[in-house]
């Protein structure tokens, strides 16, 4: 196979394509339009890109057809979409594109999409978020749900989606740059709390599948796999990128967020300890 | 964030989320319809198809309009999947009423084109019944047929002899008498339960 083929996407999907193409397309233009003081720097957008990049590739290159025949391929998509992909578009900071485009949005049309932002805020509870973070993992990995999944194509595609949009939402929630001391985004006690505590079900989840017996994801077996490959053995390997990398992940986010905390310790509480004393 | 009201209600929202999860899951695999097989209605596109038979000219779907079909891939060197299943499906289809025997289809699809030629295809078919229809087709069309069955198929490198094995789907596919996809049969069915859903999907569809 040429490397064309591996590129092109093996189910063509135009809504995704077009919806990744959408996203890239605003962040340039909003990069080439915004003020030069605003503009994020070249390492930011390139994790931003990357992140999105290979949100992309997992979904729309020949790396879908080996996630649809193979469980523990499968598995990998999702850690892209669910973790990895998410956690550099949180991390690249996109704020001053989205700030950027929000102040082109006339009053009128912003008062109309203001539910959006109830949805939002809904969503980003702390509880609501990590429940769904964690709920739709399990959701999609339910057997009989995780069957139908593979034999639907549209179950599928909303399967795919909801994985990259949670990810977006629960790691911007975790990776949120904005200081919570003067803003209201999420305090770092509770973010570590949270990356703590969305890692053990996903843990408990991963041996499962590791220790289980039996075939729980026999749907590779009925629709035959990419690859002869022992179903155990591809059992297995799922059971671990479930298992391992996003305990991974979530102490990298702990490290990441403590870091940031103790940088921030000292400014916020001298710069209001110093307005006391001038006071 | 202390003024959010959502905060006030943790416990009240959290509650709700649960149950919105649990009327989600059970609303997905609420209907019990007592097969033996996966139902698998809604989830699959109708049957569609356009290859050739073991006379070598080429057929569509809607030639076998108005019975209900067995839409199974393999190829006929096949050591083992293969033979067992057909073998099954016959004995499945033979035990039918004898009303309802014309009215079942099998259809073999070979993913082996390379090796299984329109003569190669039909004695081997013949082999398994009457009830059996012989389909392959090129590489590509027959891509696309597994493709849209969400199945797949793959060739391993041939030995010294050019023997070798392919990877294919175990399932058949069950379709009703308008081409709908309905079950979905895995090996660990008996000819008996096989013939129970081939008898309640073949009567429910003249009523």
């Amino acid at each position: 196979m040429s490397l064309i083929e591996y590129l092109a996407p093996y189910d063509f999907s135009p809504l995704t394509v077009l919806s990744f193409m959408l996203v890239l397309g605003f962040y340039g233009v909003g990069l080439l339009r915004m003020p030069e003081e605003d503009r994020p720097g070249s390492v930011r957008i390139m994790v931003f890109v990357l992140g999105v990049l290979i949100a992309y590739g997992v979904m729309q290159t020949r790396f879908d057809y080996y996630s649809q025949y193979m469980f523990f391929v499968h598995r990998g998509q999702h850690l892209v979409l669910h973790h990895l992909g998410p956690i550099l578009i949180a991390l690249s900071n996109p704020l001053p594109v989205v700030r950027f485009w929000s102040r082109q949005i006339s009053p009128g049309l912003k008062s109309r999409l203001r539910p959006l932002g109830w949805l939002y805020r809904f969503l980003q509870h702390p509880l609501i978020a990590s429940v769904l973070f964690v709920g739709l993992i399990y959701f999609w990995l339910w057997p009989p749900i995780h069957f139908d999944a593979m034999l639907s194509r549209n179950l599928y595609w909303v399967m795919n989606w909801s994985m990259l949009i949670d990810g977006i939402l629960f790691w911007w929630l975790i990776f949120d740059p904005r200081p919570p001391a003067t803003t209201p985004s999420l305090g770092y006690g509770k973010r570590i709390l949270l990356l703590a505590l969305v890692a053990i079900p996903q843990m408990v989840l991963g041996a499962m599948i590791v220790f289980s017996r039996g075939m729980v994801y026999d749907v590779y077996e009925v629709c035959g796999r990419a690859w002869p490959m022992a179903p155990e053995t591809d059992q297995l390997l799922g059971g671990m990128l479930t298992w391992i990398p996003p305990a991974m992940m979530s102490i990298l986010g702990i490290l990441i967020i403590l870091r940031r905390a103790m940088r921030e310790d000292g400014s916020f509480t001298s710069r209001s300890s110093q307005v006391g004393e001038t006071t | 964030m202390s003024t959010s009201p959502f905060r006030r209600h943790t416990g009240t929202l959290s509650l709700l989320a649960l149950i919105l999860m649990t009327l989600v899951v059970s609303g997905c695999s609420g209907e019990e319809e007592n097969w033996n097989g996966k139902d698998i209605s809604g989830l699959m596109p109708g049957l569609e198809f356009e290859l050739t038979d073991s006379q070598g000219s080429s057929v569509t779907a809607k030639q076998f309009d108005g019975k209900v079909r067995l839409l199974f891939f393999g190829f006929t060197s096949c050591p083992d999947i293969c033979p067992t299943a057909l073998q099954k499906l016959n004995q499945a289809t033979e035990g039918l009423p004898s009303g309802l025997q014309d009215d079942v289809l099998t259809l073999f699809v070979s993913v082996d084109p390379e090796r299984d030629s329109p003569e190669r295809l039909a004695a081997y078919v013949r082999f398994f019944g009457s009830g059996i229809v012989g389909l392959t087709g090129k590489e590509p069309q027959l891509r696309e047929l597994a493709k849209r069955y969400r199945t797949t198929f793959g060739y391993e490198e041939p030995d010294e002899n050019g023997n070798y094995a392919v990877s294919h789907s175990s399932a058949v596919y069950v379709f009703d008498r308008e081409g709908k996809a309905r079950l979905l049969i895995r090996a660990d069915l008996s000819p008996k339960e096989i013939r129970q859903d081939l008898i309640a999907l073949a009567r429910t569809d003249t009523e």
